[in-house]
């Protein structure tokens, strides 16, 4: 099977100033179709380097990025904005949504910047359904910060969503809400990769991690371990222990 | 298209978020471009009206005046030296061609009576020729005739003014005037003229055979002053300038030595009557286009911080997949618009400016199509021009950098 991420001796250096930081240092690495791949590893040991490579967002300094079949590593700015747009759906831990911008309207934003012409009532009508599948589409209306971190980093989805790219990439998608909402949030990402997407994410907590089917390790610049997730926890199954701890400690009290 | 479309509906949503601060950038070039219209259009209202009056003075029209300026010590003025003659001004018909008519003038002040009434008032001793040449219609009665003029009779053509003053509700035709004690019969009345260029009652005179002045009132040998009439604009200097020659010749002046005569032509006049006024538009059209860089200067400054303000936006639209072009003309749309919005506005502010004036100063208000159309282009030029560097900036922002910014 073809991988969708294919990454061959990727390095990348940063010249800031007189000093060379080698953020990355030649990573080799595979990722097929339908994959859930978490990437974790301290801060400064290159993931986020790593991450914005996948995403499109820079390029690296050396070696070769086959996604889906094309070298993005060599491709000019508009070539790039053009695979982020369509091939790629990026989360933030910052969730980046516009402010003054009705979720809807959010969602919509990557169809704008799309090649296929859309009639506005299509654009609006596979907003809503992204929306639905991230179970927001009540709260379409809302603006950023009329919704909880959770419902906007549910926004976030759905706009990665909406372009149906093949791959949905998540840095640190987890690292500004709270336990429960965070599972939340990997309950919505295993669904997700169980309809087919291929999902890579940065985190650098264990436990986000054991969501996921495989997990990268990084420090300075190298992947130094690559392993299947054996006991996989469930997000489901999670929310309900969690919910019923919660009523025991009420009932107890 | 459709991409367009939707980049110029977020620009001007951009745009109505901040609607204090859109305003207050647009001020710039609504002051700008408001001077512009009103500066061009009172300009005009003002030159409309100076024309008319100049064309009352008649078509084509040169004027010789006796006397000279540069006579040294005590200066008479035009026509006081008295250095024209009959002879001067029929060789002027016979010798020049282009010349159509002629109307050798004598003019004075004088006190006048009619029965009971007195008024002072201008006595102009002129040609039959002038009521043709000045395109003045009479309105009751008749001019005087060529004979008159031969034959220096005493008949007088008084204007409206004088009619009002001595002959109060009576028909002046057939009554009797007198100038310096000498009885004129009134054989015909002038229409109105108004007010001239200088606010003078052009109504108040009366006009008599030419003859008749130099003789009977003023008792003189030599003319004031000859009015000629060329064929046709482009003779008024050729005619000038054999008028002058043939003068010199007569009066025998030497080369080096100065004219005893003044000839101007109608032109010369007009563009003497609008100097001025054409001064004050240049001068104000000058603060207009500086207040409309300025206008465009505080776009750009404008833009400037909105770029920045909104670096995080501009790496998320980045980062789902906008081309640098794309946030190009968001940008660039929005300065556009700052500067049409702007100029439309001013456009309305500069007509209203000029429709105040000109109902103040009874001209009309004459506000040329042209001008709204360069003023509307200026301030989508200063749009784009002042837009450019700041969307530029935001365009070529790297994404990462741009999502980092806090």
């Amino acid at each position: 099977m073809n991988a969708v991420i294919k990454l061959e001796d990727i390095h990348k250096v940063y010249h800031t100033g007189d000093v060379d930081v080698h953020a990355v240092r030649g990573v080799t690495t595979d990722i097929a179709p339908g994959e859930f791949v978490a990437i974790m590893g301290a801060s400064g040991s290159g993931k986020s380097t790593l991450m914005n490579i996948i995403g499109c967002l820079d390029r690296p300094s050396k070696g070769n990025y086959l996604l889906d079949g094309t070298d993005a590593s060599k491709l000019g700015r508009d070539a790039l904005a053009d695979i982020r747009n369509q091939k790629i759906g990026f989360i933030f831990q910052g969730f980046n949504l516009l402010s003054r911008t009705s979720a809807l309207e959010n969602v919509e934003l990557p169809m704008l910047y799309g090649h296929r012409y859309l009639p506005g009532r299509e654009q609006r009508a596979r907003a809503v359904k992204a929306l639905d599948l991230v179970g927001l589409a009540d709260r379409a209306g809302h603006h950023p910060n009329q919704l909880s971190g959770g419902q906007q980093q549910r926004v976030a989805i759905a706009r990665a969503l909406v372009n149906e790219p093949s791959l949905l990439l998540a840095d640190e998608p987890t690292g500004n809400l709270d336990s429960q909402t965070s599972i939340e949030i990997m309950g919505v990402f295993q669904k997700l990769n169980e309809q087919g997407i291929t999902i890579v994410m940065v985190t650098h907590e264990l436990d986000i991690a054991r969501y996921t089917k495989r997990n990268l390790i990084m420090r300075d610049g190298k992947i130094v371990s690559d392993v299947p997730v054996t006991r996989r926890l469930n997000a489901e199954s999670e929310l309900a222990n969690l919910r019923n701890a919660q009523q025991a400690v009420q009932l107890t009290v | 298209m459709m991409r367009i479309l939707a980049t110029v509906k977020i620009a001007l949503r951009a745009l109505r978020r901040n609607k204090l601060r859109t305003l207050l950038t647009m001020l710039g070039m609504i002051i700008g471009v408001g001077a512009v219209i009103a500066m061009v259009s009172i300009g005009n209202g003002a030159k409309a009206q100076i024309e008319a009056q100049i064309a009352s003075m008649g078509q084509n029209v040169v004027l010789v005046f006796s006397g000279s300026f540069s006579r040294g010590g005590a200066r008479s003025g035009w026509g006081g030296a008295g250095t024209l003659t009959i002879d001067d001004s029929e060789a002027i018909q016979r010798e020049i061609p282009g010349v159509v008519a002629i109307s050798p003038e004598s003019r004075t002040r004088a006190q006048i009576a009619a029965g009971n009434q007195n008024w002072n008032t201008s006595i102009q001793g002129e040609a039959t020729e002038y009521f043709d040449i000045r395109q003045w219609p009479i309105v009751q009665g008749a001019a005087f005739t060529p004979q008159d003029v031969r034959n220096a009779n005493k008949v007088a053509v008084i204007g409206k003014t004088v009619a009002d003053q001595l002959f109060p509700g009576e028909d002046p035709i057939g009554q009797i005037i007198r100038i310096k004690n000498v009885p004129f019969i009134i054989v015909g009345m002038l229409s109105s003229k108004g007010l001239s260029v200088q606010g003078q009652d052009q109504d108040d005179l009366i006009i008599i055979p030419f003859t008749s002045a130099m003789k009977r009132v003023q008792r003189v040998t030599t003319l004031g002053s000859i009015i000629v009439q060329a064929a046709k604009p482009s003779l008024l200097s050729p005619v000038q300038d054999q008028i002058t020659e043939l003068l010199r010749q007569r009066h025998h002046i030497t080369p080096g030595k100065d004219d005893d005569f003044t000839v101007r032509n109608q032109q010369e006049i007009a563009e003497m009557a609008t100097a001025q006024s054409k001064t004050m538009t240049a001068l104000l059209l000058g603060v207009a286009v500086i207040s409309l860089v300025v206008g465009g200067i505080g776009i750009m400054n404008i833009m400037l911080v909105s770029v920045t303000e909104r670096t995080r936006e501009i790496g998320i639209r980045m980062a789902i997949g906008a081309r640098g072009r794309d946030i190009l003309l968001q940008f660039l749309v929005e300065a556009i618009t700052l500067g049409v919005l702007g100029g439309i506005i001013g456009i309305g502010v500069g007509i209203l400016a000029s429709k105040t004036v000109a109902a103040q100063k009874g001209w009309p208000a004459l506000i040329p199509p042209e001008w709204i159309l360069y003023a509307f282009l200026f301030s989508a030029a200063v749009g784009i021009f002042f837009g450019f560097y700041p969307a530029r900036k935001a365009s070529r922002l790297d994404p990462i950098d741009a999502l980092r910014y806090e």
